[in-house]
């Protein structure tokens, strides 16, 4: 207690107090004085007396010092005045300074917020109990490696598996919820009753699904996300019990999940659902239409479930050699499933972003190294003044501290801006979909990942310059313009560095111009569809008013009419099934009539598409027809298939009029009426799988895509258009409104591109930049240290051509190094991020032919500065002055 | 001096604590010469050391100081004893008389070894 009062007092004594020191300097003289008058009063001269008292007091400067030190803690009062003295220092070279913090803060801000990024995808534990142990559960076919499964296989693979304590199964579903004012769109999501309880996740309000709530017979329960009940039922807890219309069944609120709670790959979800199989598809295994969870056994690794889940996908093969044929199973840890397709593209701006930071470090360790030697004089003068070693390294640690700490407090400020800045910048939609992104903030991981960047960067700007404090050299700086060894030192460390800056500038341009190259291909790829002037809508007509397939055309007519006659619309097609970019999904199996057939699954996106749909996404016909109105349940069944399918099953035949069929027993043939060009139903980097397009009128649906081709600007029609479509029937929900071009930009695939492509390109652009700057220091420097040299050889005849050339030629070695070195660096670079590009190679010559011409271009011109600065010496300025 | 100091030196604050509180207020001058005194001018004391040993005492708050006059009409800085350090003078007091008594037992003419 009494220690701590005595801390806190020396802590005050740290600020500097003239009270403070002439009181101590007034107690002492009126100790003095008190002595000296009773040594008087013995019978000494005044004289003696005052020499007699200082003798016995022991001095009034060590009683000083003996007093201060007491007063304050020393070590930290030495350290406050390195930091003063830093600070001044700093003060005075604003111009130094500023750069230092600038460069350092540019490259802690882009690290630290792409840290935040990492951490928050890869690091931070998702919010499950135990989620290591979590797995996704998969069936796999040829067209995908992660496919859905079927309700009865997963009840099966639950029932026979080894090696999960639980599976469960979840699906993404949307509903119509039913309010007052007409029903309105909500978001959910569908589960098996155990989903929660193998995730670890209970219910902050109410309770979980019971065993057995998932079955069909049991009463309908639902489960509200956090952000549901604050927004629909504004976090009042009289919500457990209330009966909701969810797609018109009412269901009853049982609880609701926590605030920290997220599930990717159904998000955005607000109502939770169970399963209750039943309708055409839950119950038919050929109809896949779920993912799995399940938790592993103690001991049970990924490869052992995995080997399981494919036993048993080869024993109902077996058993059900209709529907199970070629399916296999596969699990994947669900951190996988959940991060794995962002982990590559976070992992390449982490190594930018690190790559930046290395630039920005080495800048200022130029820049520390050139300052350090315009301070030899000053060095050797404290030096000979008496300053020991260790307080001059003190010293310039000091330095090196307040600039660490400078640019990384700048850093953060910079990172927490970029980081809503960069989470601002992805679409609504995607940010949806990745819910751990929501709550981005610097917690206390990155943070301590940007206090190891500033303690790293603050060792390496507090050695470089102690380094040079050697004390012979030390004592040669004091004669002027001396030119020791010194200088030598620095120059060839300078290049090093700058050779150094220059292949890392370089690795970013290329990795930019690479990705850059990617987004501009992805982004030129042939959609089959022209996207300008096209909107989308999506909507999900209410069953129970157009369940019956004369109800839904009917509809499907209606909405086409009454759009047409909105201004400026050309032409209008409805879609189920899916709109273009939503995956290539909603497959089905197909055989060709009149081959032989041994019961393979030849899998294929269908689409179902009323007979204006190609006309008004602008397809390509490339042989036969359209469908038409008149072609519907009554009529002989037709097809139309992409260009795809027509080379893969019909490469060297005229595929009009050949008969498809589903998989069905007997078979229903359809004729083969059209071929389109491939429309991409899938992401922009995917190859385009065989796709069937069926009429709408012979296989309608509720679910619907809407495109109208209008003559407006797209995003003034959308609101108009879907208000229409309401005015219709007030319980349609509209799911989505989205112009067809935004589509394809804020499509998963477009985004990561471009967010790569931009990022860095922007970490490249501030490398290429800090590289030129670092050359043109070294340089520059090089040209002050030889002004003499550059000046006698001017006075013994040097052409101004010959040192231009001279000082080029140092120049342009240390370019070509960087640019010979980068080369290397980023052929390795870009290869292991190969994963990230799209549509060119990883040794792209155009791309690095370009980007070593910008580099050394620009090297080239930062070098000139000096060169000119050199040609133009004064030869008698140059010898005189030295 | 030398070595007879350096145990005075620990006991420093104890002394001066004991000073106060039988001379009232006092300024650092009186507080040395009455240590002097009272040791019978076997301890020479460096005058110096005692302000550092004040402040300490006065910033753990065991004291308290204010400037004052003395006997001798000479302004003067007077120390005087807080609560918190009659208690530690106590608390010292006892501490000092257990040493001591220990330390005698050691150092006492062994007549019978017990």
């Amino acid at each position: 207690m009494r220690g701590l009062r005595a801390l806190a007092s020396r802590l005050l004594g740290l600020v500097p107090s003239e009270n403070r020191e002439r009181e101590m300097a007034d107690e002492i003289e009126s100790h003095l004085q008190m002595h000296v008058d009773d040594n008087v009063r013995a019978g000494m001269t005044p004289d003696l007396a005052r020499r007699h008292a200082l003798l016995k007091l022991g001095g009034v400067e060590s009683t000083k010092e003996a007093w201060r030190d007491r007063s304050t803690i020393p070590v930290l009062e030495h350290f406050l005045q390195d930091a003063r003295y830093a600070i001044r220092q700093l003060r005075q070279h604003a111009g130094f300074t500023g750069t230092a913090i600038l460069t350092l803060a540019l490259g802690t801000g882009a690290s630290v917020a792409i840290f935040a990024f990492v951490d928050a995808t890869l690091l931070k534990p998702l919010p499950y109990q135990d989620a290591s142990r979590l797995v996704g559960v998969f069936e796999t076919v040829a067209l995908f490696p992660q496919s859905n499964l079927s309700y009865p296989d997963y009840l099966d693979w639950k029932r026979m598996n080894a090696t999960m304590s639980s599976l469960e199964v979840f699906g993404q579903n949307g509903y119509r919820l039913t309010t007052g004012s007409g029903a309105v769109p909500a978001t959910g999501a569908r589960v098996s009753d155990g989903f929660f309880r193998t995730l670890g996740v209970t219910p902050v309000l109410g309770r979980d699904f019971e065993t057995g709530e998932d079955l069909l017979a049991a009463p309908r329960t639902t489960i509200l996300s956090y952000g549901a009940w604050q927004a629909r039922y504004g976090g009042n807890p009289d919500v457990l019990g209330q009966t909701v219309i969810l797609n018109g069944d009412p269901t009853v609120v049982v609880g609701v999940l926590p605030q920290d709670f997220h599930f990717a790959p159904v998000e955005p979800a607000e109502f939770w659902t169970t399963l209750h199989p039943s309708g055409d598809c839950d119950l038919r295994r050929s109809c896949h239409g779920l993912f799995g969870v399940g938790r592993l056994k103690d001991g049970i690794t990924v490869d052992a479930a995995q080997s399981d889940v494919k036993s048993l996908a080869k024993r109902l093969e077996a058993q059900y050699p209709d529907s199970n044929r070629d399916q296999g199973g596969a699990v994947f840890p669900l951190s996988d499933v959940i991060v794995g397709t962002v982990r590559p593209t976070f992992m390449a701006l982490l190594g930018g972003a690190g790559l930046l930071m290395v630039i920005a470090s080495v800048n200022v360790v130029g820049l520390l190294l050139v300052r350090s030697e315009s301070r030899k004089r000053e060095v050797a003068v404290r030096s000979a003044m008496g300053a020991s070693s260790a307080r001059l390294v003190a010293q310039f640690v000091t330095e090196g501290v307040v600039l660490s700490l400078g640019g990384s407090l700048l850093g953060l400020v910079a990172a927490h801006w970029a980081m809503r800045l960069l989470t601002g910048l992805i679409p609504a939609n995607l940010l949806a979909s990745m819910p751990f992104l929501q709550g981005l903030t610097l917690n206390p991981r990155v943070l301590a990942f940007a206090a190891v960047i500033a303690l790293v960067s603050a060792v390496l700007f507090a050695v470089t310059p102690a380094l040079r404090l050697s004390s012979p050299v030390i004592r040669e700086n004091l004669a002027e313009g001396s030119r020791g060894s010194a200088g030598t030192i620095w120059r060839r460390l300078g290049s090093k560095l700058v050779v150094l800056e220059l292949a890392m500038a370089m690795v970013l341009l290329v990795c930019a111009g690479l990705l850059g190259k990617s987004l501009y291909r992805l982004l030129q790829v042939d959609l089959g569809l022209q996207p300008d002037r096209l909107v989308t809508l999506r909507i999900v007509a209410p069953a129970s008013d157009y369940g019956k397939d004369e109800q839904a055309i009917t509809l499907v007519r209606e909405i086409e009419s009454r759009a047409l006659g909105l201004p400026g619309v050309q032409s209008v097609g409805i879609v189920s099934n899916g709109l273009p970019l939503d995956g290539n999904g909603n497959t089905t199996w197909i055989r060709v009539l009149g081959r032989p057939w041994h019961g393979e699954h030849n899998e294929c996106p269908e689409r179902d598409v009323s007979p204006g749909y190609f006309t008004a996404i602008g397809a390509k016909l490339l042989r036969g027809r359209y469908f038409t109105e008149a072609e519907d349940a009554r009529k002989p069944r037709v097809a139309i298939i992409n260009h795809a399918m027509a080379r893969q099953y019909f490469p060297d035949e005229e595929p009009l009029g050949k008969q498809l069929s589903y998989l069905s027993d007997p078979p229903v043939p359809m004729e083969i009426v059209g071929v389109v060009e491939d429309i991409r139903e899938g992401p922009l980097d995917a190859a385009i799988p065989p796709a069937l397009y069926i009429p709408f009128n012979q296989s309608a649906g509720t679910f619907l895509g809407v495109v109208v081709r209008t003559s407006q600007a797209g995003p003034t029609l959308l609101p108009t258009l879907a208000d229409t479509v309401r005015a219709i029937n007030r319980n349609i929900v509209i799911t989505g409104t989205q112009t067809m071009s935004d589509r394809i930009n804020s499509s998963p695939s477009a985004y990561l591109h471009r967010s790569s492509a931009w990022l860095v390109g922007a970490f490249a652009a501030v490398a290429l930049i800090l590289g030129v700057i670092g050359l043109y220091g070294v340089i520059a420097y090089s040209v002050g240290q030889r002004t003499r040299e550059i000046g006698v050889r001017i006075a013994l005849g040097a052409q101004r051509r010959s040192v231009y050339e001279l000082v080029l030629g140092e120049a342009g070695r240390l370019i070509a190094l960087g640019t010979v070195l980068g080369l290397a660096c980023s052929v390795a670079a870009a290869t292991l991020m190969r994963g990230l590009l799209f549509g060119v190679r990883s040794w792209d010559v155009p791309t690095l032919a370009m980007v070593a011409l910008v580099l050394a271009t620009s090297a080239l011109v930062a070098s000139y500065l000096p060169a000119r600065r050199a040609a133009s010496i004064d030869p008698v300025n140059a010898l005189r002055t030295e | 001096v030398g070595d007879k100091t350096d145990v005075w030196q620990g006991t420093l604050a104890l002394m001066v604590l004991k000073t106060i509180e039988t001379l009232g207020p006092l300024h650092g001058y009186g507080i040395a010469r009455r240590i002097e005194q009272t040791s019978g001018n076997r301890l020479s004391l460096n005058y110096g050391t005692l302000y550092p040993a004040l402040l300490k005492l006065e910033q753990e708050g065991s004291i308290s100081s204010e400037w004052g006059l003395s006997e001798n009409n000479r302004k003067a800085k007077f120390y005087k004893l807080t609560r918190a350090g009659r208690r530690q003078l106590d608390r010292e007091t006892r501490n000092w008389e257990e040493t001591t008594a220990i330390l005698a037992r050691f150092v006492a003419p062994s007549g019978d070894p017990a």
